[in-house]
């Protein structure tokens, strides 16, 4: 028997109450929000309890929401997978302009890297992880990159003109 | 601060000085990479060595680092396949209608049955062509060269038949949204069909030269093992994962593009090393020439793609003579085509693990965000560990048998 | 074997008499260096894989006396950087450079290490030409191989027609300088 949705939903809320929130369907796959305080052990519980069983991290991933109000800045997004029931599970998290969540590294060897590569270009603390540091780019670099308000394009480029492609300066840090 | 977040050379020394004065014994470091010649791609790993023993890594990855996220989020939804082309370029085709299909998923296009065959055929051969380069050199880093130059033409068979297709021979760009860009000529079913026959014998004859070869047997079992559970803690997904003994498959536990209209095993190992690798990528080999077979054998008539004017480019000799064609062509082109909100997570069984799309949606030209769920990224992470104690040699062959794609590993 | 069609390379220009052979030098060294290139692949990406392809069966570098792949920049002619090469890997790559000698040729193969190719992003090098001189140019994402093959046989025109003294010009060592060689 599948796993139902409305079970892991009801079972989330016996243990955490109002700060498990927004259930809903996400298309084929169940979503809801968690506080970040609260993260690490909702993630502990899904991975734990004997009837969720989501033993499986398949992704996991930050998003930049510069229009959201202050506390709604930034979202790390948890997919866990159950293959025994082949069930998927998405969890969110939204972070302040400080963005600041627990390490997930003790449950998931695999977190590791997907959470340096999140602060990486988000540069979402994950508190408690033992080697938060550059991945994908240079040491030296002090920006986060995917943040929407970073330039997509090197800005020390000299050999294209700006306006052979359609652009002026006003409009290139926008498109 | 962490000892972790110092440079591993800092790490190292202070390891070697104090095993010195510990017992005298002289520890080293070997920086092997990142343009090693045996590590066929751009792995740097900093090792602590003590004689050939390895007895810690640590590896640095972000050498072909090319932003693609970040290039995603400016461009429109039928530009990010070139993208997922230059991703894991030794199978891109999986690429390119893994991305397809999520795109399909967030507008709810229904793929009609012969384009979705088709595709099916494309992905398996993808797979043999990613499986025959990693087999191939698994062979050559073990000291068989005859099985690649043997193989590899075969590869070229492959890219003639892409080449057939599409026009590209490696980074295919094939496909649209809602099915294929044109139905394919007779020249590559006929082209199809001399592979089918020709290939098997030679694939066999390769089987044979390694699967009981006592060189092959000495460098591979044991070497590079690990446990299911490690596996799955470490994200691995794929033929890595199955070698370990797990019979997860997105293509069985998702199905998608019809496959669940064919009938195929899920090879799985035992122990999780090399040979186990191995073995699973040459079963997998022959399973998916028994889906091309029967793909085949069952293909429908019908269109090759979907009827959805809004996402389909016209053909060129509509859009000059036929209002409508004009403005469809117009619209698509500019990108005042209407997208839903929506987020939407897809995934296809590529080459070496679940490949996955994650895509938010805000209802403009160019996603919002996108994440590609790279299987080489996650489980590359399990390299120091499962060469920790090895031999240099075995290192590179545990790094071949693992089938890192840089392309996809820094994105 | 009488059935092989073995083409031999032509001899330079000379005065040909009874025992002997007489030509000039650049000529017969152009000849020998063009004739042996050593290649050292720097293959990063999917040209790489192509690159493979061109070694293969198939295709066959060595026809061109490229047999030999050197993965030694000390003992490598011809260096064929294939793929995009981000600006974190562009020092490693200087420094191969740095540390192949004199004479040394520079091939780019595909559009990345060409220009960037469609990786405009503030990660990626746009153009290796901006830390290395570049001899050859191949267009292409990825090119085919005989596109590869056709820059090398390019390179062995350039090769042919080098000065011996090409090295030792103060215009070669201004190039150098630009690059802060």
């Amino acid at each position: 028997m599948a796993l139902e949705t409305a079970n892991i939903q009801e079972r989330l809320s016996q243990k955490f109450g109002s700060s498990v929130f927004a259930f809903g369907m996400q298309r084929d796959i169940f979503t809801f929000e968690a506080s970040p305080e609260n993260l690490h052990e909702v993630i502990q519980f899904l991975k734990e309890d004997e009837e969720l069983n989501f033993h499986f991290l398949t992704d996991l991933c930050g998003v930049h929401y510069p229009e959201n109000d202050d506390d709604h800045q930034f979202a790390v997004v948890y997919l866990l997978h159950n293959w025994v029931e082949n069930t998927r599970v998405c969890v969110k998290t939204y972070l302040n302009a400080n963005p600041e969540v627990d390490t997930i590294i003790d449950l998931f060897l695999s977190a590791n890297w997907m959470e340096r590569e999140t602060w990486d270009f988000y540069g979402i603390v994950f508190k408690g992880h033992p080697q938060l540091k550059r991945i994908l780019n240079m040491d030296e670099m002090i920006s986060f990159p995917m943040r929407k308000e970073f330039p997509m394009e090197d800005s020390g480029r000299t050999d294209k003109d700006d306006r052979f492609f359609g652009r002026t300066v006003s409009n290139k840090s926008t498109l | 601060m962490s000892e972790l977040l110092l440079p591993p050379e800092e790490r190292y020394a202070k390891i070697i000085a104090e095993k010195r004065n510990e017992d005298g014994s002289e520890l080293s470091v070997l920086n092997l990479g990142p343009t090693h010649p045996a590590t066929h791609g751009i792995f740097q790993n900093i090792l602590l060595m003590d004689g050939e023993r390895i007895l810690e890594a640590e590896p640095t990855v972000g050498y072909i680092h090319r932003a693609f996220e970040k290039i995603s989020e400016n461009r429109p939804f039928y530009q990010i396949n070139v993208l997922t082309d230059r991703m894991n370029y030794c199978s891109s085709p999986i690429n390119n209608f893994g991305w397809w299909m999520t795109v399909e998923k967030l507008l709810n296009i229904e793929v009609p049955k012969r384009a979705q065959y088709l595709r099916v055929i494309v992905m398996e051969l993808a797979r043999i062509t990613d499986h025959l380069i990693c087999n191939s050199i698994l062979g050559v880093d073990t000291g068989a060269y005859t099985g690649f130059l043997y193989v590899f033409q075969f590869r070229e068979k492959v890219y003639e038949i892409y080449e057939e297709i599409c026009g590209a021979r490696l980074t295919t760009n094939m496909g649209r949204i809602g099915g294929f860009e044109r139905d394919w000529t007779p020249k590559a079913f006929e082209l199809l069909e001399k592979f089918l026959e020709e290939f098997p014998p030679c694939w066999q004859e390769f089987e044979n030269l390694f699967e009981r070869n006592r060189i092959f047997i000495d460098r591979t079992v044991n070497v590079g093992p690990i446990s299911a559970e490690k596996a799955m803690s470490y994200g691995f997904t794929g033929p890595n994962l199955r070698a370990a003994g797990i019979d997860y498959d997105v293509r069985v536990a998702q199905p998608y593009s019809s496959y669940e209209d064919f009938d195929f095993i899920v090879p799985v190992g035992k122990s999780g090393d090399t040979y186990d690798r191995f073995c699973v990528r040459n079963a997998e080999v022959w399973e998916s020439l028994s889906i091309i077979r029967q793909a085949l054998a069952k293909l429908p008539e019908g269109p090759i793609h979907a009827d959805v004017p809004d996402y389909y480019l016209p053909p060129k000799e509509d859009v000059y003579n036929n209002m409508e064609s004009l403005i469809y062509h117009f619209k698509i082109v500019m990108g005042e085509v209407p997208v839903p909100v929506a987020e939407i997570y897809h995934s296809v069984e590529g080459g070496n693990g679940e490949l996955g799309f994650y895509l938010i949606t805000d209802g403009s030209r160019t996603p919002y965000r996108l994440h590609f769920r790279r299987p080489c990224f996650i489980y590359y992470q399990a390299y120091p560990e499962m060469i920790k104690g090895a031999m240099l040699s075995d290192a590179i062959v545990i790094l071949s048998s693992l089938n890192v794609i840089a392309g996809e590993l820094d994105s | 074997m009488s059935d092989t069609k073995t083409k031999m390379v032509a001899p330079p220009e000379g005065v040909v008499g009874e025992g002997f052979f007489a030509t000039k030098l650049n000529d017969v060294v152009g000849l020998a260096r063009a004739n042996s290139l050593w290649p050292l692949p720097f293959a990063t990406s999917c040209c790489g894989i192509e690159f493979m392809a061109t070694m293969a069966s198939h295709y066959d570098l060595a026809r061109f006396g490229s047999e030999r792949v050197s993965f030694s920049p000390r003992q490598a002619d011809m260096l064929m950087v294939m793929g995009t090469i981000s600006k974190k890997m562009a020092p490693i790559l200087r420094q191969v450079y740095e540390q192949m000698s004199e004479p040394r040729w520079v091939i780019s193969v595909g559009a990345c290490a060409c220009s960037g190719g469609v990786f405009d992003t503030y990660s990626v090098l746009q153009g290796i030409d901006k830390v290395i001189p570049v001899d050859v140019y191949v267009p292409g994402c990825p090119p085919r191989p005989e596109q590869i093959v056709d820059g090398v046989m390019q390179l062995q025109e350039l090769v042919k027609n080098e000065s011996v003294r090409r090295r030792n010009s103060p215009e070669y060592k201004e190039l150098l300088a630009s690059y802060n060689l």
